[in-house]
C-alpha cells in the first residue's frame, strides 16, 4: 500500500468519525434543552407557593422524562453500540444533569435516594454496560452530588417559607449520603472535586438545623407535623 | 484505600473543619445496613475494580514506552555496516518483549469497552507504533500496519507516524555523518509523502494531529536542507571532506531554529 493510499483511507475514517460526532452533538443539544426546561420547572419549589404543589410539579417533570426517553432513544442510534466510551464526553454533562433531575423528582416524591437502576429506568437506558447504552457509575454519583447541593438550598428556602420540619429530614438524608460517599475511594478526578464540595452542603444544612433548634422551632415542627406557621 | 491515603494530608486538614463531637454523633445516626449504605458499598467495589484496572494498564503502557524507546535508540545505531543484521535481530528480540506486554493489555481489556481505558494505554501504543515502523522502514522502506489482538485506533496510528518522522530525521542526519549519501534522499522522499498525507488530512483530524503537523514540517525542512547541501556542495568538494562540511551546516540550521 502506498503512503498516499494509506492516508486517503485514514482520512475517510476520520471524516466518518466527525460526521458521527456532529449527529451526536445535535441530539445532545436537544437533550440539554429538555433538561433546562425541567430544571426551570423544578426551581419553582424554592419559592413559597411552590412548596405546596410539589406533587403537581413532579407530575409535570415526569411528563418531560417521556421526551427525554425518546431523545435518548434516537441518540442511541447515532453511533455503534460498542463504542459508548469513545463518545462519552459528548453526553456526559447532560446525562449527569438528567440524573440529578431524576433524583430530585424522586426525592421530592418519596424523600429517598433514587437507585442507579431506577434512574436508568426513568431515562429509558440500561444500568449495566453489557446491555447497551448505560448509565456510567461516575455520572450517577455526580448527579447525586448535585442533588445534595440543591437540597442544601431547599433547606434554607423551606425555612423561609415556614416549613420547619423539612430541613431536619433533609439533614438526615444528606448525612446518610455523606457517609455513603465516605466509603468510596475516589481518584483525583472531577468526581473527587465535586465530592469535596459535599461537606459544605452538609455544613450548610447543619447550620440551618442548629438555627432551628436553638429557637425551639424544630419541636414546633415535629409537633405540628410540618407546614404552616 | 491507597488513593485515599496518598492525598491524606490534604483531606485531613479539610475534615478538621468539622467539630469532632458532631462528626461522631452523625455517624451514630446512620444505620450501616440501610439501603443507601449497602448500595454505596457496591459502588465502592465497582470503582475500586475500575481504578485498579486503570492503574495496571498505565503501568503496562509505561513499560511499553520504555522498551520501545530503548529499541529506537538501538535502531539508531544501525549503519549499513556488517553489524547491521545483528542489531536488527536484537531489536526483534526487544520487539517480542513489547508484544508480550501488549498482549497483556489486550487480556486486561477483554470484555471491556476499549475506549473507557483508552487514555491509560494511548502513550505506550503510540511509542510502540513509532518503534515498530522505524523497524520496518530500516528494513525495507515500507510500512506495515501492525496487527495484534488489540485494536489500534486511527488517531493513535497517526500520532505514532508523526513521531516516526522525527526519528527518520535523526536517522537522515546521522547517516550523512557516516558518509552515506543515498539514505538522505530516500528519506526525504518518504518524509515528503508522509507530509503530503498529513496535509491531506489537515483539519479533519483531532487537535493533537494538527499540533504534530508543525513539528513534522520542521523535520521535513531539516531533511530537505540536508539534501540540498549534499547536492550543492557534493559536486565541488571531495568526498572525504563531505562529513565536515555537512556537520557545520546542520549546526547552523540548529542555531537558526533556536533563535526563532
Amino acid at each position: 500500500m502506498s503512503v498516499s493510499e494509506m492516508f486517503i483511507a485514514l482520512q475517510s475514517v476520520l471524516t466518518a468519525d466527525q460526521d458521527i460526532r456532529e449527529e451526536i452533538r445535535r441530539e445532545v443539544q436537544a437533550l440539554e434543552q429538555t433538561a433546562r426546561e425541567m430544571l426551570t420547572l423544578l426551581q419553582g419549589v424554592h419559592q413559597g407557593p411552590g412548596l405546596q404543589d410539589v406533587p403537581k410539579k413532579c407530575q409535570k417533570a415526569r411528563e418531560h422524562f417521556g421526551t427525554v426517553r425518546t431523545q435518548l432513544e434516537s441518540l442511541k442510534t447515532k453511533f455503534p453500540a460498542d463504542q459508548y466510551y469513545r463518545f462519552h464526553e459528548h453526553w456526559r454533562f447532560v446525562l449527569q444533569r438528567l440524573v440529578f433531575l431524576a433524583a430530585f423528582v424522586v426525592y421530592l416524591e418519596s424523600e429517598s435516594l433514587v437507585t442507579r437502576e431506577a434512574v436508568a429506568e426513568i431515562l429509558g437506558i440500561e444500568a449495566d454496560r453489557e446491555r447497551g447504552f448505560h448509565l456510567d457509575i461516575e455520572d450517577y454519583l455526580s448527579g447525586v452530588l448535585t442533588l445534595a447541593s440543591e437540597l442544601a438550598r431547599l433547606a434554607v428556602n423551606s425555612v423561609t417559607a415556614g416549613d420547619y420540619s423539612r430541613p431536619l429530614r433533609i439533614s438526615t438524608f444528606i448525612n446518610e449520603l455523606d457517609s455513603g460517599f465516605r466509603l468510596l475511594n475516589l481518584k483525583n478526578d472531577s468526581l473527587r472535586k465535586r465530592y469535596d464540595g459535599l461537606k459544605y452542603d452538609v455544613k450548610k444544612i447543619e447550620e440551618v438545623v442548629y438555627d432551628l433548634s436553638i429557637r425551639g422551632l424544630n419541636k414546633e415542627a415535629t409537633g405540628g407535623a410540618g407546614g404552616e406557621k | 484505600m491507597s488513593g485515599k491515603e496518598g492525598s491524606g494530608g490534604f483531606r485531613k486538614r479539610k475534615h478538621d473543619n468539622f467539630p469532632h463531637g458532631q462528626r461522631r454523633e452523625e455517624k451514630e445516626n446512620v444505620n450501616p445496613s440501610s439501603a443507601v449504605m449497602v448500595s454505596f458499598k457496591s459502588f465502592q467495589l465497582e470503582l475500586d475494580t475500575r481504578h485498579d484496572k486503570y492503574e495496571r494498564l498505565v503501568k503496562l503502557s509505561r513499560d511499553i514506552t520504555i522498551e520501545s524507546k530503548r529499541t529506537i535508540f538501538l535502531l539508531h545505531r544501525f549503519i549499513s555496516a556488517p553489524n547491521g543484521g545483528e542489531i536488527l535481530n536484537e531489536s526483534e528480540v526487544k520487539l517480542d518483549g513489547v508484544r508480550r506486554k501488549i498482549k497483556q493489555v489486550a487480556q486486561e481489556l477483554i470484555g471491556e469497552d476499549m475506549y473507557q481505558f483508552h487514555r491509560a494505554i494511548s502513550p505506550g501504543l503510540q511509542e510502540y507504533l513509532q518503534r515498530s515502523q522505524d523497524f520496518s522502514t530500516s528494513n525495507s522502506h515500507d510500512k506495515q500496519p501492525h496487527t495484534c489482538s488489540l485494536k489500534v485506533t486511527p488517531v493513535d496510528y497517526l500520532l505514532g507516524v508523526a513521531d516516526l518522522t522525527g526519528e527518520l530525521m535523526r536517522l537522515c542526519i546521522s547517516s550523512v555523518g557516516n558518509g552515506d549519501i543515498d539514505t538522505p534522499f530516500e528519506l526525504s522522499q518518504f518524509l515528503r509523502q508522509i507530509y503530503d498525507g498529513f496535509t491531506f488530512i489537515g483539519n479533519t483530524g483531532p487537535y493533537e494531529v494538527s499540533k504534530k503537523l508543525y513539528t513534522l514540517k520542521q523535520s521535513l525542512a531539516k531533511v530537505e536542507n540536508a539534501c540540498y547541501t549534499l547536492k550543492v556542495r557534493g559536486s565541488e568538494i571531495p568526498k572525504h571532506m563531505l562529513a565536515d562540511v555537512f556537520s557545520t551546516k546542520t549546526e547552523l540550521i540548529d542555531q537558526e531554529e533556536g533563535l526563532s
